[in-house]
């Protein structure tokens, strides 16, 4: 029972860690991308909206050789804990959540956007007006964030080596459960991360349909 | 609203940093069939009660957990091959290799038997029926110590690997020791199992014993210490701790008691090496 406290704990800590630092990243260049014209830009819309479906396995190889001892990060001595998880789990939601708030903002931008500057706001100035009115579609994009984050197995496992007790995760617990046979004792885990999934949803859609009717004189 | 889920950010990241973090950790790169069969987390306890060192598995077949010792992201290597073993230790990456259990491979099949291989103890005989009968054959394929064993088995059968891998019949999973059960029970297949996790696996299906007690199925573990030339910043002293531990009467003792199910699993050998 410990165990399995101290695992769902994990999962959730490193989860909501990767969501908050990918958000912070992801909404500011999802915005700037929407609102801005530069040239390379439609590369790295097309490149973040390829990443979208970047393969974990992948992302937790690169990772794994990146933060190797012998590989060019491995002075940080970040492999096989819980920060290396973050890590992977970062670069994994970065495209989901810049992607989603890059399709919301460009639609809110065509829309607003000349009003905005008519009132003499700068694009840099207009930046918290836009995310101001798509937070709907921000919470959206957080959660899919939380979820790529929270149901990924493929990269944690390479990166965090499934040690228990430090880095053994929701997930890495299920296919270490299968490959034991224990396959109702994996089912009832899985009951349980698709349990918290949905009321983490539940609660942020119940908190932002609070805070949207607070403020919805602003749109 | 910026700064605050700033603070939240590096509170959590503070928390996740330093709740695991025991004074003193080692990393030991280890076989599934170790972790699997739980013996690594019934013993390590009574280790790290006495030493204060943590011991941190990161459990992976044997081909991949010597790889992880020779990147340098591991402090001790305990695995189960030793051909891949000697080869290790000739590269210079291990000092010390020692011998602290063995149990044995069995072949598992259906209960059907399809090759009527069941009861017998020739391996070799065995794999040539199964191969004769073209009945399924799951291999782990992961170049692990059950993996290797396997090919060399094979081998002995007049079948090399070339050979195989066209084959149908034979069926390379590229898992772990569960998988490979899982699959061969999912599929009514033989494969090679180490014995420990066959004990102590629990989907086993129409899967029973078909092979056991054949000279050539020995399953050996050794624990190896790592050269301090080529692993720097690896906590080697602590490691020798540990290894010393491993095959000392205690840590012996742990060893031989650990049972699943009523049936012991290793047979603690540092004394007497097989």
């Amino acid at each position: 029972m410990d165990d399995f406290l101290q695992i769902v704990g994990l999962s959730i800590g490193v989860s909501l860690v990767a969501t908050a630092i990918a958000t912070a990243i992801g909404l500011p260049l999802g915005a700037t991308l929407a609102i801005s014209d530069f040239r390379g830009r439609r590369a790295i819309v097309v490149l973040i909206n390829a990443f979208f479906g970047l393969p974990p396995v992948v992302v937790g190889l690169v990772l794994y050789l990146a933060l190797s001892r012998s590989g060019p990060l491995g002075f940080l001595g970040l492999l096989f804990t819980p920060a290396a998880m973050v890590v992977a789990q970062v670069v994994l939601a970065i495209p989901i959540i810049t992607a989603l708030v890059h399709r919301a903002g460009e639609r809110a931008w065509a829309r607003y956007g000349d009003e905005l500057v008519s009132d003499g706001a700068s694009k840099v100035q207009a930046i918290p007006h836009i995310l101001a009115i798509i937070r709907a579609d921000l919470l959206t994009a957080t959660l899919a964030g939380f979820g790529r984050t929270i149901s990924e197995v493929g990269a944690v496992i390479l990166v965090g080596g499934n040690i228990r007790g430090l880095t053994r995760t929701m997930t890495t617990t299920i296919a270490l459960q299968t490959s034991q046979g224990d396959l109702s004792l994996a089912l009832a885990l899985g009951t349980v991360l698709v349990g918290i999934s949905i009321s983490i949803s539940a609660t942020v859609f119940a908190l932002a349909g609070r805070a949207s009717s607070a403020g919805s004189e602003e749109i | 609203m910026g700064v605050r889920s700033v603070l939240v950010v590096v509170a959590l990241l503070g928390a996740i940093h330093s709740a695991p973090a025991a004074e003193q950790a080692i990393t030991l790169a280890s076989t599934t069939s170790v972790e699997a069969t739980g013996l690594l987390a019934n013993i390590l306890p009574q280790f790290t009660a006495k030493t204060g060192i943590a011991v941190n598995v990161v459990a992976q077949g044997t081909g991949k957990a010597l790889d992880t010792a020779r990147r340098g992201d591991a402090d001790v290597v305990l695995v189960h091959d030793p051909a891949a073993e000697r080869e290790f230790m000739d590269e210079g990456y291990g000092t010390t290799r020692r011998q602290l259990a063995w149990n044995d491979f069995i072949i598992v099949g259906p209960s059907s038997d399809p090759a009527r291989v069941g009861g017998g103890h020739d391996v070799v005989v065995a794999l040539k029926a199964i191969a004769l009968a073209r009945s399924p054959f799951v291999s782990r394929g992961d170049k692990s110590g059950t993996n290797a064993a396997e090919r060399r088995l094979w081998r002995d059968a007049g079948w090399t690997p070339e050979a195989l891998n066209p084959e149908k019949w034979y069926r390379d999973i590229g898992g772990g020791m569960g998988q490979a059960l899982n699959a061969a029970s999912a599929m009514n297949a033989y494969t090679l199992s180490d014995r420990g996790t066959w004990l102590s696996f629990n989907n086993k299906g129409p899967l029973v014993v078909a092979i056991e007690g054949d000279a050539k199925l020995l399953n050996r573990y050794d624990v190896i210490e790592l050269n301090p030339k080529k692993h720097g910043p690896a906590r080697l002293a602590e490691a020798k701790v540990f290894a010393d531990w491993l095959v000392s009467p205690e840590g012996q003792q742990a060893i031989g008691a650990y049972q699943v199910n009523g049936e012991k699993l290793f047979n603690a050998s540092a004394a007497s090496p097989k």
